[in-house]
């Protein structure tokens, strides 16, 4: 029983090294430009090759396109609310104060991804199964993933007490990640009209690799960009919280006089 | 190409997302430097004129 208390205190110290807003700043306007430039790089060079140089789908013919965009944006989706859970982790295990910071700017950008993997879902479903939706276990999981990003933002910002906000949608996100193996499983568990996966961790890819290579590089791509928008917004949100401390404190030592 | 509309859709989509939020975080990041910058700098103005009055 001792072992655990250690554990936590250790990897708590850890993650704190790097709760230092000012250390944060600095380490994150170095990384900044190490994930903006090749995230533009690899997305264009992605995109391009899959929009005009990868060959068309011998079923699907043109509309495969769409897939240098759904997928990544798809894999996105489901990443990008796994780092809100670790942020809810860190946040309630060990009271990590830049990852409520980090969760408040990762929900936005991650239910801008989700809609997008639902729009471009639901773009490429109207050519191949003639109509927008349907209610598939895959494309319900994905709509939940959404409205759990939805709930997460709206809570975060309805308390007056940002600690309790912080804590309720730390909450949500650790509960919601449920939701995350149900939709990479769903294709597997249910019979879907979303087909399986084309790309595994255990198996060799189903697809050829004239259009494996655009989808790596847009995903690499897109995911980079990600993390850079989310690095960015939570730099200016550190930035956000320094000016409301300065503003506060002559205030208060008016109050107080 | 008789599902362009839905690939120019999809690409268009991604492209005004992408530049919403890159830009919004750039100009965020650049008006949250300016005036951290400027109060950083006032602060200790204002606690070295604290005394005076």
């Amino acid at each position: 029983m001792s072992a655990s208390p250690t554990f936590v205190a250790r990897t708590g110290n850890f993650f704190h090294r790097y709760a230092n807003p000012g250390q944060f700043l600095k380490l994150g306007a170095r990384l900044q430009p190490w994930l903006t430039w090749p995230a533009i790089l690899l997305t264009l060079t992605g995109l391009g090759w899959g929009l005009f140089f990868s060959p068309a789908d011998w079923q699907q013919g043109d509309s495969v396109r769409i897939m240098y965009v759904h997928v990544p944006a798809a894999m996105l989706a489901s990443a990008g609310y796994a780092g809100l859970a670790i942020c809810g982790l860190l946040s309630l295990v060990w009271r990590h104060p830049l990852a409520d910071l980090a969760a408040v700017e990762i929900g936005p950008v991650g239910a801008s991804i989700t809609a997008l993997c639902l729009a471009t879902g639901s773009l490429w479903g109207k050519p191949m199964w003639g109509t927008w939706w349907v209610w598939d276990a895959r494309l319900t999981s994905v709509l939940v993933l959404f409205f759990l990003y939805l709930g997460h933002i709206a809570l975060i910002r309805a308390f007056d007490d940002p600690q309790r906000g912080y804590k309720a949608a730390a909450i949500l996100a650790l509960a919601g990640a449920v939701d995350l193996p149900i939709i990479k499983f769903s294709v597997q568990w249910w019979n879907t009209l979303h087909q399986p996966d084309s790309i595994t961790l255990t198996g060799a890819p189903t697809m050829s690799s004239s259009m494996l290579w655009p989808l790596a590089l847009s995903a690499l791509g897109m995911g980079l960009g990600f993390a850079a928008i989310v690095v960015a917004r939570t730099r200016a949100a550190v930035m956000e919280s320094r000016i409301r401390a300065l503003l506060s404190s002559p205030r208060r030592r008016g109050n107080a006089a | 190409m008789t599902h362009l509309p839905y690939i120019a859709a999809s690409y268009g989509l991604f492209a005004i997302m992408a530049l919403v939020f890159s830009v919004g975080a750039a100009l965020r990041l650049k008006r949250d430097r300016i005036r951290l910058a400027t109060l950083e700098q006032k602060a200790p103005r204002k606690a070295g004129a604290a005394p005076q009055s």
